[in-house]
């Protein structure tokens, strides 16, 4: 497609305008991060790299970090697991109620975060009677990332021809080695884009988290919203920010660098890479 | 010769469909065996249940001797050359062409041999370290032939292989594949709805139509005495009339135009006129409406590059032909249905 100067130009205008919505509020909080006032205002009246240090030896807000970090970690991986399978299902095989099945899976990740959050608020707590931890956070978040990887993963099946599969049967694979040698590597790219998705949404979740965490335990989110308003210390609350800012440009950066490695080798199959913008 | 694959009254059925209805085929150890048919007429099905990827609603598949019908894919010993070819995207030519001696756990040094061996064999040396996107089809065709050869199997199936290839390269493929099984001697079970490629390549053809097999013989025999009036028609063109009461074929490069100064000693002759006339390069297609009914195509060979060899639209002609060459054939087929339209 060739565009004319005038069209080229405000395509420009618009890339910048979306890229300043962007990075504008976050280099606020970075400025905000290193704003020695002891309340929130505008302009910042200093600068002091303080709350850095600060921040790194609250407790509270390491103990939330690394409880995010758990909780998306394990609830990825749980829909890893049951999102490759289902996808496997639905995709590989034909049952009663399939195309049932496959609609009932993508339900969790349109229903409104407080309805989920009352309802297994409800069923922990009162029909199961187990006391809400981390691993109740860790089940609810799973709920909706097992979504975002059957997407991935059912997306890619369906454009993989089953043909692979029987070329490895008829070399005399098992159908556990085709899976492990075949189906998985060609799924790589679309379980890791699933899977960052699914991992970005568990890490700064909040509304499901509220009503199904035990008393007294913090995810980063929980912990940002607690202590955000609470006089005195703003400029650590933003310091705890932009590390969590720093540290989940880590995942992405890998992704970015998988996907692409086998957009150049993967045939046909345009590889779902997820939308990163380059800054 | 030993019978490498025996199918016997092999039956599938989707639904109310019957792909496949009751077959009986023998192929002979060594043999390039072909099934030839127009699309759906149950051939790849047939290859399908070879292979072990469909399950036979009746009747048992034999390799060696031994039933495999209730075999996954993964316990026959038969390899297959798929017409998508298949190539695992993710790996180099090397690791596709290894991957079946890597399951059966053939040893290394073993192994890297043998992949040299059937690298060389296709004439991919040098290309083992590309992965199968960065290769043209031709070159994909060959790794995937490489890597089904490569593990020795007893028989070689060939699904529409070189389908997805442009008519030079096909044609060059199939000496080249043809060359490939006297060497190797393994059986080969083609499936095509080519009967050029059919006719060129083949020791045996099964004419396959509406799940059954029509006539399975020898390229020779299918095209000089054709079993029935679909087999003459799907194989090279058919000229059927009826005289006497009979069906009669007889192929268009038979068929002479008689004219003054060319003998019509021990020709059965008839008179009719010309219809159509078309110029294909080697021969020119004469359509003639024989006054005693029915039609007949004449092949002329384009000997003299005289401008009309055939005649004229619209003018009276003799044609002829020995009589050994018209062939007595059946009703249309055994299930009396009319051959697809093809062209010529």
């Amino acid at each position: 497609m060739t565009f004319t100067p005038l069209t080229k130009t405000m395509l420009r205008i618009a890339v910048g305008i979306t890229l300043a919505f962007i990075y504008i509020p976050l280099l606020i909080i970075l400025l905000y991060s290193l704003n020695p006032s002891q309340v929130l205002g505008w302009p910042p009246e200093g600068f002091t790299l303080s709350w850095f240090p600060e921040a790194i030896k609250d407790d509270g807000a390491r103990e939330a970090l690394l409880n995010s970090l758990k909780v998306a970690t394990v609830a990825t991986a749980i829909a890893l697991v049951l999102g490759t399978l289902a996808a496997l299902a639905v995709s590989r095989h034909r049952f009663f109620g399939r195309d049932s099945v496959s609609f009932l899976v993508l339900i969790p990740i349109a229903l409104p975060g407080i309805v989920t959050g009352i309802a297994l608020n409800a069923t922990f707590t009162q029909v199961m009677g187990i006391d809400l931890t981390l691993w109740t956070v860790i089940i609810a978040h799973a709920t909706f990332c097992v979504v975002l990887v059957f997407n991935n993963a059912a997306a890619r099946l369906r454009r993989m021809s089953t043909s692979l599969e029987d070329a490895s049967a008829d070399l005399g694979a098992t159908p556990w080695t085709t899976f492990r040698r075949v189906t998985i590597p060609n799924m790589r790219s679309a379980l890791v884009a699933g899977g960052l998705l699914a991992f970005a949404l568990s890490f700064d979740e909040i509304v499901v988290t509220n009503f199904t965490i035990g008393a007294g335990e913090k995810t980063l989110p929980v912990w940002i919203f607690e202590v955000l308003f609470r006089p005195n210390q703003p400029g650590k609350v933003y310091a705890v920010a932009v590390i969590a800012i720093l540290l989940s440009m880590i995942p992405v950066y890998i992704a970015n660098r998988m996907t692409r490695e086998e957009s150049t080798t993967a045939t046909g199959a345009g590889v779902a890479a997820p939308a990163i913008a380059e800054p | 010769m030993a019978v490498d694959v025996r199918l016997t009254g092999l039956t599938k059925r989707y639904g109310d469909f019957t792909a496949v209805d009751a077959i009986d085929l023998e192929v002979r150890q060594g043999e390039f065996f072909t099934m030839l048919g127009p699309s759906g007429s149950g051939k790849t099905t047939t290859l399908k249940m070879i292979a072990g990827f469909e399950r036979p609603d009746a009747g048992t598949v034999e390799l060696g001797g031994e039933d495999v019908s209730g075999l996954a894919p993964y316990a026959r010993s038969v390899n297959t050359v798929f017409q998508d070819y298949a190539l695992f995207p993710h790996m180099s030519v090397e690791e596709n062409i290894e991957y079946g001696l890597t399951i059966t756990k053939v040893p290394k040094a073993e192994r890297v041999k043998r992949r040299a061996e059937a690298l060389e064999m296709v004439r991919l040396e040098g290309h083992g370290n590309r992965k199968p996107s960065e290769l043209s089809g031709g070159q994909r065709q060959r790794v995937a032939l490489a890597r089904a050869i490569v593990n020795r199997p007893r028989v070689l199936l060939l699904d529409e292989p070189l389908g997805a290839l442009d008519l030079k390269l096909r044609e060059q493929m199939q000496v080249e594949l043809k060359q490939i099984q006297g060497e190797v001697g393994i059986t080969f079970i083609y499936v095509t709805h080519d009967q050029d490629e059919a006719l060129t390549m083949s020791d045996r053809i099964a004419v396959f139509n509406e799940g059954r097999i029509e006539q399975a013989s020898s390229p020779r025999d299918l095209y000089e005495h054709p079993a029935n009036e679909f087999v003459a028609g799907f194989v090279g063109i058919s000229n059927a009339i009826e005289r006497d009461g009979r069906k009669l074929t007889i192929r268009p490069e038979k068929i002479r135009i008689v004219r003054d100064g060319i003998p019509a000693d021990g020709l059965i002759t008839e008179t009719g006129k010309v219809t159509e006339i078309a110029y294909v390069g080697m021969v020119t297609r004469v359509k003639v409406d024989l006054d005693k009914g029915g039609s007949v195509q004449a092949a002329v060979q384009n000997t003299e590059s005289e401008a009309e060899p055939g005649g004229r639209v619209g003018e009276e002609v003799v044609v002829g032909w020995r009589p050994e060459h018209a062939v007595s054939i059946q009703g249309e087929t055994s299930k009396s249905v009319q051959p697809e339209e093809r062209e010529t």
